[in-house]
């Protein structure tokens, strides 16, 4: 079943995706209007109880598992079930969705214009929503769209809208709900609110838990909610958040439903409209709050052209068949299926790995721009390069790419050097073209400005370009990773170098998406690509550069050459800067100002490590490996350093020091 | 047949009967098919119009027309009746059979005790099998078995009993008890890899009742009898035990005792557990049984219970004590339509919370309440057919339930009259808060009688490619719902990945409640036309739905045992530990494995 074709396919190559139809086109030949009022009915799920929006909310407030939980709450805390019923009764209140068909009807008419204007084509690969349209009948499914933007859970409902599917409800972030008007539209058209954090408190996770499973088991719709948690600022995908993937696969774990499917999407955005937000958000320029005045002045950009979007629609993954041999469903049999229990090891586990499956998935099917490619090639050379020498590397680029199995939207029937130029054209914001140079556009240099001014409008170039660069990461992490680890390596036997790639992956493992204990594989697929591109060759255990490999071996070193720095600078404030009450609070802003001066005495040429995101990474990384540890003093927490650890972690990423069994022993 | 002496003896309120079967051959046997459930005079066909009709004399069902039979299989199954038949070879192939391994100094010894044996062919093959779907198959066509007993011997009592087992132990062969061969686990299945001599033990003419003790209401009676036969002579004296399994026609005492056999009428009588009070039993380490018939003992955990359930692995057992009742006064049948399964199995909870459940109370699902229709007799009046008319119009139209969504329980109510009828207005109160009307006593009686005729349906479907079996579980009140949807979802999803061409028929019903939870049977059949190996495909199938039953918060078994078809669960069910006590048991009791069937562990 759909498992199988997970990962059926060895060779990269030999993909097979479907094809894409634009949505847009016939809403630009046919009224905006009718189109809206049109008749709408959807397919529903075949075991759907009917109710309505209100009933689900007496169903989750008088349901066993929270009757359960306000008894233990109300006895740990001494206050009376009834107030804690009330607060439930607040919380739900909060968090319900008002799904209205008449709202949605008026997104369809208000986006449809809007979509009109910002991109030239929205295309949906149609066989997708066919898969969706047959899997919602069967089973209760779970959309889990890739997250870029805020314009992606609008987006999702209107396609769905558009095909006559049935509507999502959205998880949402509570932050909407800042924005009143615009929150409660929101909240009529499908999306339900939660707080970002509410670790411990017992009472919020029982209402929300169970609201989400109430829905799913009844099939009162298709459940939306994004994997990552939150948008991704680097166009990376972030490492999967498992707590929501985690209820909804209980209701199947307890044998409450016969399977659910879960449904990957990939939104790939041309321009992503908020991209230079993005940039000065990761640079520390605080992002600015929700509200419903904020959107209106962002109209702005409805003037510019944002290209294209893809949307793929994934295969459908049945839980059931993932969990087979995985997940011993018996272990819920002896304990009443209302009682909240935490899910065992195994369980935990089958989780993570599933959440990684599909964020690969999603990865997988991400539609990459010729852009994409050029900005990975400008990245590399960033005092500019020929514009014919980046038109001749674009197209080598592509066809690394394509045999990495890359999903490349690269127009058929034009000429290079109009895909080039017209991708220019789409970017102009990014580069510009003079004298027959291309470089990145290095801030506006327009009156004086101070040096660290200079550098930061630099650095949003840089970071805008890196999250175009950021998104063919995917198809190149592994060889990558391996062309790293041949270089840093002390000699070519193979298992020396599987050591060297295997800290790579546990170093980075909070930056890219490597799937914890899919390392063997990882290197294998890994060599596997290298070897058929003609990169390396194995022989006898040995793993050697060919000639021609490289320009392969050195293209892929410098993707990661910026990721390398990174971190090594951010082990070397650790070393010599960080105090011993350095709080974590401390930490960003002083890990920016050190990289700032680095820059500035021309020591560092890094830009990307001013990503808050790179060093929130990195500070993971070392608290993962433990060369950081947190200590809780008074009510703040300090960062403990150990400088040893720290130093051995920098120079075996510098490929100073081979990769000892011994730090990794330590680690 | 049957000759029924009578003593009457003693004195004191006590009397002795001893009743004995005729031992001039062995009638089970003759009358019996080979090949198939029940009489041979008995079974469903076509006839040469195409109606479906139920030969014999024996049933309620018997010598009728069943007029929708054809259609509701032909449509059920996408099986045609003219078209495509798959009939079974007419006899055994006794050359087919592997030649009797036979232990001579064993021979020698046993016919020195006078004990009756044999090593015929049609005696050693009845005995090589019980009534799984891989077993009746395999005798369809004609293939027999890899291994079956080498012999059959017939002890006539406790001691001869102990006899051959003493014999057995001596010459190291291997014994088989065999009581009534209604097992549905493969539990009379002879290993492949047994060498010794195998030695069918038949109990069938252990089938006395010793005494009755109409002071305590017991009775001590001999393990091989017949349930039916117990029922009809304890019912000559007043008395039934009331325990009624499905298979009581042809199932013994002994057989209930070993696989913790359960009656349909449980609520008034309790299964075999409650109902026996004491238990001797031959084991290669000697007699074991207790002192004394106290009512209930604080003496250890009680032996009965490696006994109950054991599956023929320890040891005979040759005679039980058990409870006796008066026959009721009065019964009464009734019937209670549900709109759905929901509100059915909602109702039978509040029943067993109220703890009013009447002798039996049985849900059937909608598949199989069509079911029931299609095996309406053809009717014999205008009146009668205008009457039914009128009710089903009441139902559907007046009522609004939907036929492809109701659901029917059947109820059996026994007790003084007066008792009866409170009883039923309770229960019928019952259902009417949970939407349930009542349907009569006719749909009632009805649901019983198909009981004991179903098990025929079986040979009927493997005339015509369409292969079925049941098979049951028992699940905590809460999870019944969840575990039957998941069950049939799963059973018809791993037809279509086997490539079963045709829509299953995937069936259940509820058909005991207990304090705790429900007793749930599943039936499962389908169209195997185009697959080259049904049985195998049959029997992934069924091994996907056991394994959906446990995940689901369902047990291995209820009633039917484990035999050989469950052993791989065994472990998951009861733990490491568990299975390492009734090993130790079985080595302390059995060091030789004289009793080698290999069930259970």
């Amino acid at each position: 079943m759909a498992s199988t074709t997970l990962y059926s396919q060895r060779d990269p190559m030999l993909k097979k995706r479907d094809d894409f139809e634009d949505i847009l086109e016939e809403r630009r030949n046919s009224s905006d209007l009718k189109y809206a009022v049109r008749c709408y009915a959807p397919v529903l799920y075949k075991g759907l109880t009917p109710c309505k929006a209100n009933m689900l909310k007496s169903m989750v407030l008088q349901s066993d598992h929270l009757r359960y939980v306000i008894n233990q709450v109300s006895q740990e805390s001494g206050e009376a079930p009834d107030i804690i019923h009330e607060e439930a009764s607040v919380i739900l209140e909060e968090m319900a969705h008002r799904l209205k068909i008449s709202t949605v009807r008026f997104f369809a008419f208000t986006l449809t214009k809007a979509f009109k204007t910002l991109f030239q084509h929205i295309c949906v690969n149609e066989e997708g929503i066919h898969r969706l349209q047959q899997a919602i009948q069967e089973h209760p499914v779970v959309l889990l769209p890739s997250h870029r933007s805020y314009m992606d859970f609008l987006l999702m409902s209107y396609i769905l809208y558009t095909y006559d599917l049935a509507l999502p409800v959205i998880a949402a972030g509570m932050d909407f709900m800042g924005m009143k008007f615009i929150g409660e539209m929101l909240r009529m058209s499908g999306a339900f609110f939660i707080r970002r954090s509410f670790g411990g408190d017992k009472l919020y996770w029982a209402v929300f838990s169970e609201y989400v499973k109430t829905m799913l088991r009844n099939g009162f719709a298709p459940i939306e909610f994004f994997l990552e948690g939150t948008r991704s600022r680097t166009c990376k995908s972030l490492t999967p958040k498992i707590g929501l993937l985690n209820i909804v696969m209980e209701p199947f774990f307890k044998g409450e439903v016969f399977d659910v499917h879960l449904v990957p999407i990939s939104i790939s955005y041309e321009r992503i409209l908020e991209e230079s937000l993005y940039a000065r958000e990761l640079l520390g320029v605080p992002k600015p709050k929700e509200s419903t005045s904020g959107l209106l002045k962002a109209r702005r950009i409805l003037s510019e052209n944002y290209g294209s979007i893809h949307v793929y629609f994934g295969q459908p993954v049945s839980i059931r068949s993932l969990a087979q041999d995985k997940v011993n469903r018996c272990k819920y049999n002896l304990v009443p299926r209302h009682i909240p229990r935490k899910p065992t090891k195994e369980t935990q586990s089958f989780v993570t790995d599933t959440a990684y499956r599909i964020v690969r998935l999603q990865e997988d099917s991400m539609v990459l721009k010729p852009w994409v490619l050029m900005a990975s090639i400008l990245l590399q050379n960033l005092e500019g390069l020929e514009l014919s020498l980046l038109t001749e590397q674009t197209l080598w680029l592509r066809g690394l790419a394509q045999s990495c199995g890359a999903f490349l939207d690269w127009p058929d029937h034009t000429p290079s050097a109009k895909v080039v130029s017209s991708s220019l054209a789409l970017h102009r914001g990014l580069v510009c073209v003079s004298g027959g140079r291309v470089s990145l556009v290095l801030g506006e240099p327009q009156g004086l400005v101070t040096p660290e001014e200079a550098l930061f409008n630099r650095a949003v170039s840089v970071l805008s370009c890196a999250s175009y660069r950021n998104q063919i990461l995917h198809v190149f992490i592994r060889p990558a990773i391996l062309a790293v680890a041949i270089h840093n390596a002390a000699s070519s036997k193979k298992d020396e170098v599987f050591n060297c790639f295997s800290f790579l992956c546990k170093m980075f493992s909070d930056e890219f998406i490597l799937c914890p204990g899919d390392t063997v594989q990882d290197f294998e697929e890994a060599c596997y690509l290298l070897v058929k591109s003609g990169s390396v060759q194995t022989l006898q255990q040995n793993i050697v550069v060919t000639d021609r490999g490289q320009s392969t071996l050195s293209f892929l070193n410098g993707l990661l050459e910026s990721f390398l720095q990174g971190y090594q600078v951010v082990c070397q404030y650790f070393c010599e800067e960080a105090c011993d009450s350095l709080t974590e609070k401390q930490y960003i802003p002083a890990v920016r100002s050190f990289a700032v001066k680095l820059i500035l005495a021309g020591n560092l040429r890094c830009y990307e490590v001013l990503s808050s995101d790179m060093q929130k990474n990195a500070l993971a990384a070392l608290l993962r490996l433990g060369a950081v540890s947190k200590v809780k003093v008074a009510d703040q927490v300090t960062l403990k350093v150990n400088k040893l650890a720290v130093n051995s972690l920098e120079d075996t990423l510098g490929g100073r020091l081979p990769t000892q069994k011994a730090v990794l022993a330590r680690l | 047949v049957l000759n029924v002496f009578v003593f009457f003896g003693g004195g004191g309120g006590c009397y002795n009967a001893v009743i004995r079967l005729s031992f001039q051959c062995l009638p089970q046997q003759e009358i019996m098919k080979w090949n198939g459930w029940g009489y041979s005079d008995s079974k469903f066909l076509f006839n040469k119009k195409g109606q479906a009709e139920f030969t014999g004399k024996r049933y309620r069902l018997s010598g009728m027309i069943l007029p929708s039979l054809q259609d509701w299989f032909e449509n059920t199954f996408g099986a045609s009746v003219k078209q495509h038949k798959s009939p079974a070879t007419p006899s055994l192939n006794a050359g087919a059979l592997p030649p009797a391994n036979l232990n001579e100094a064993f021979l020698q010894d046993l016919t020195a005790t006078g004990i009756p044996f044999s090593h015929e062919a049609d005696d050693r093959v009845f005995r090589a099998h019980g009534h799984c779907l891989h077993e009746i198959f395999a005798l369809r066509e004609g293939r027999g078995f890899q291994r079956v007993p080498d012999m059959v011997t017939w002890p006539n009592c406790h001691n001869d009993v102990v006899k051959i087992v003493e014999l057995a132990c001596k010459h190291n062969v291997c014994v088989i008890p065999y009581g009534g061969g209604t097992s549905v686990t493969g539990a009379l299945e002879c290993p492949p890899e047994e060498m010794r001599c195998i030695v069918s033990l038949d109990t069938s003419q252990m089938n006395r009742i010793l005494w009755i003790d109409e002071k305590n209401l017991v009775a001590r009676i001999e393990a091989g009898i017949i349930g039916q036969d117990l029922e009809r002579l304890l019912n000559e004296g007043g008395y039934c035990t009331g325990h009624e399994p499905d298979s009581m026609e042809f199932s013994s005492l002994g057989g209930w005792v070993a696989t913790r056999a359960s009656g349909m009428k449980k609520n008034v009588y309790g299964n075999i557990e409650d109902l026996v009070v004491h238990i001797k039993v031959v084991t290669p380490r000697g007699v074991m049984e207790k002192s004394c018939q106290g009512p209930r003992m604080s003496t250890g955990p009680d032996v009965h219970h490696f006994i109950l359930g054991s599956e023929g692995t320890l040891g005979v057992v040759t005679e039980v004590t058990m409870k006796i009742r008066p026959i009721p006064e009065y019964r009464k049948y009734g019937s209670v339509v549900f709109p759905n399964f929901e509100a059915g199995v909602a109702c039978l909870r509040e029943v067993a919370k109220q703890r009013c459940a009447p002798a039996s109370i049985r849900l059937m699902d909608n598949e199989q309440f069509q079911f029931g229709h299609a095996l309406k007799p053809q009717v014999s009046s205008i009146f009668t057919s205008f009457v039914e008319g009128l009710k089903k119009f009441y139902i559907t139209k007046f009522k609004g339930f939907d036929p492809h969504q109701l659901c029917v329980a059947t109820l059996l109510f026994e007790g003084d009259r007066e008792r009866v009828l409170q009883h039923e207005k309770q229960v019928y109160d019952i259902a009417a808060k949970f939407g349930g009307l009542a349907a009569g006593e006719d749909n009632g009686q009805r649901g019983y009688i198909l009981t004991f005729v179903i098990a025929y349906l079986r040979d009927l479907g493997l005339d015509y490619y369409v292969v079925a079996e049941s098979f049951e579980t028992s699940v905590p009140w809460d999870r019944v719902l969840d575990l039957c949807r998941n069950v049939k979802e799963r059973i018809i999803r791993e037809c279509k990945e086997r490539g079963v061409q045709f829509q299953p028929l995937t069936s259940c019903r509820v058909t005991q409640t207990y304090d705790a939870g429900a007793c749930v049977y599943f039936y499962f059949a389908f169209n195997y036309r185009g697959l080259a190996d049904p049985v195998h495909t049959y029997e992934q199938v069924e091994h996907a739905a056991r394994d959906e039953i446990l995940a689901n918060g369902g047990s291995l078994s209820h009633h039917h045992g484990v035999g050989k078809l469950r052993k791989e669960w065994m472990k998951e069910s009861i733990s490491d530990v568990g299975l390492g006590m009734l090993r130790s048991v079985k080595e302390y009791v059995d060091p030789d494995n004289i009793f080698g069937n290999r069930n259970l562990l």
